[in-house]
């Protein structure tokens, strides 16, 4: 690796180091501002002009507030907690294709930190560690409500995992590549994969809902039992990193939401444009699907009441495993259908 | 057994068909009602720099009003005290001494008068029974404070100000006396 390829990869990190925590910052405003309208509320608009100085007032506030750990808290666990939820959130964003490649002086530049081969075993397995952060988090708060928390993040995220899974597979098996820049290629125009797997998309939507632990899957932080579950102990910035990360995971899932079943970067009518043009309408199109979804996913939480806990089995296990699997079964035989298995 | 108000409902415990059990339909049904009210007018009065409107006869914040030549109404009877529902209010009456006619309309008045804010919930019954059109609600709302005790408004805070005087014509004029 030459010099100039590590400094342009380490400018491009901190870009969308820079991009994703701006984006999970102003969607806390956007969130509070869309529960507001679905409520026929105004939200906040006392910082700044519509009050979109409100993320900074929060973040400042977060960060001069007194940081306390519990005398019977595990201290060491207590801080690797919300450090390994953010940490593991900001991390999937690695493998992202953003968009194709920029021609910038003579340089190509990919929009992409890591084109690994396997993008797709990456995020599955950095979601799965995803939920280390609120385990950790919650056991070592020593308090009953943060540990049920915990239990539950932990068989939720397992649960859900199963059939979250099994839909990749899908595409993959459509696609034949684990990289995520094969799957996107592979959706070239109009060509997206929800129009080959939408029982697949829905069963994806409910599973990243679940993962994300978002309504109406947000039962490791219910209110109403756990008193906000496995953050009950926390405060100041440790608090901010756990519900900031809830946010940075939200944007990574619509982004790979809109990359697994929304064609990614491609667009309709897309062979017109090329070189950097294209780079940036990719760029524009990819941001655009991954805000749509961000946007549902409030949608659905402000529309949604939560699930109970056995609904929330029932439905992981009897309905969308099944289906899934079936999906998957259905798809395999299309497949060597096509490839002339059966002649 | 008939129903006498007509809006009795039988409960049921039928089985769910199958549209029903995928809650699909029922959760689109949701998000399109949640969606219409994203065009909604919303109902938020933006309160420090809009104030809403009150109507005329507004029951907010007491006056303990002055006749036309500036005397206190006020006899300190009790009968405000005992009508009140709250008990919000107190009062301890005196006697009118030689060189105070032109502060006090008649004999006795009251030496102190308390009414409790926090107690007090604005049913206007101390107007209707005041015999001497002493006591008054007006439109004027009661302040927020921090501690309890700025709660209790004594008469400094309650009887108008002789310079100022407090407009309570649009209340219900009770008309016991003809000439105030």
């Amino acid at each position: 690796m030459e010099t100039s390829e590590i400094i342009e990869k380490l400018l491009f990190i901190g870009l969308l180091f820079l991009i994703t925590l701006g984006i999970a910052a102003y969607a806390t405003y956007l969130e509070r501002k869309v529960a507001a309208w679905f409520q026929d509320r105004i939200g906040p608009d006392r910082a700044g002009p519509f009050g979109i100085l409100q993320p900074l007032a929060d973040g400042g506030k977060l960060f001069f507030k007194e940081d306390f750990i519990p005398a019977a808290a595990d201290k060491w666990l207590f801080i690797l907690g919300p450090g390994i939820a953010m940490f593991t959130s900001m991390m999937t964003g690695a493998v992202i294709p953003w968009s194709s490649d920029i021609e910038i002086a003579g340089n190509t530049i990919e929009l992409q930190v890591a084109d690994v081969n396997i993008g797709i075993l990456f995020i599955m397995g950095f979601l799965s560690i995803g939920v280390y952060g609120i385990m950790i988090g919650g056991w070592a708060s020593n308090n009953k409500f943060s540990l049920f928390s915990a239990i539950r993040a932990s068989s939720q995220m397992i649960s859900y995992e199963l059939a979250m899974g099994i839909c990749v597979i899908t595409i993959v098996m459509l696609t034949g590549s684990l990289s995520l820049n094969k799957i996107v290629e592979s959706q070239h125009g109009m060509n997206w994969n929800v129009f080959y797997q939408p029982v697949a998309f829905i069963i994806f939507f409910i599973c990243a809902l679940a993962e994300t632990n978002r309504a109406p899957f947000d039962l490791p932080e219910c209110e109403s039992e756990l008193i906000g579950g496995y953050h009950t102990e926390y405060g100041a910035m440790k608090m901010g990193f756990y519900l900031f990360s809830e946010y940075v995971s939200m944007f990574i899932s619509s982004a790979i939401i809109s990359i697994l079943f929304f064609g990614g970067f491609n667009f309709p009518w897309m062979d017109h444009f090329n070189g950097n043009t294209l780079a940036i309408l990719g760029v524009i199109a990819m941001f655009t699907k991954t805000f749509i979804f961000m946007f549902v996913f409030m949608w659905i939480r402000w529309t949604l009441p939560r699930f109970r806990f056995d609904q929330l089995m029932h439905l992981g296990w009897k309905s969308l495993i099944p289906m899934a699997l079936i999906n998957m079964l259905i798809t395999g035989i299309v497949i060597a259908f096509n490839e002339g298995w059966f002649n | 057994m008939q129903s006498l108000s007509n809006r009795k409902k039988v409960v049921s415990n039928k089985k769910m068909t199958f549209l029903e059990r995928i809650y699909l339909p029922a959760i689109f049904g949701g998000m399109w009602i949640t969606f219409k009210h994203l065009f909604r007018k919303n109902n938020t009065l933006k309160y420090p720099e809009e104030q809403r409107v009150l109507v005329p006869i507004y029951r907010g914040l007491h006056v303990l009003k002055r006749d036309e030549q500036g005397r206190e109404n006020c006899t300190a009877c009790g009968l405000c005290a005992v009508a009140c529902p709250a008990e919000a209010i107190t009062m301890v009456a005196a006697e009118r001494v030689k060189g105070e006619e032109n502060l006090y309309r008649e004999e006795k008045y009251a030496e102190l008068y308390e009414i409790d804010m926090l107690r007090c919930i604005f049913c206007g019954l101390c107007e209707e029974a005041c015999p001497k059109e002493a006591i008054f609600l007006t439109d004027r709302l009661l302040p927020a404070n921090f501690e309890r005790d700025e709660f209790i408004y004594g008469k400094d805070r309650l009887v108008e100000p002789i310079d100022q005087r407090i407009d309570i014509s649009k209340r219900q004029h009770t008309g016991k006396r003809t000439e105030l």
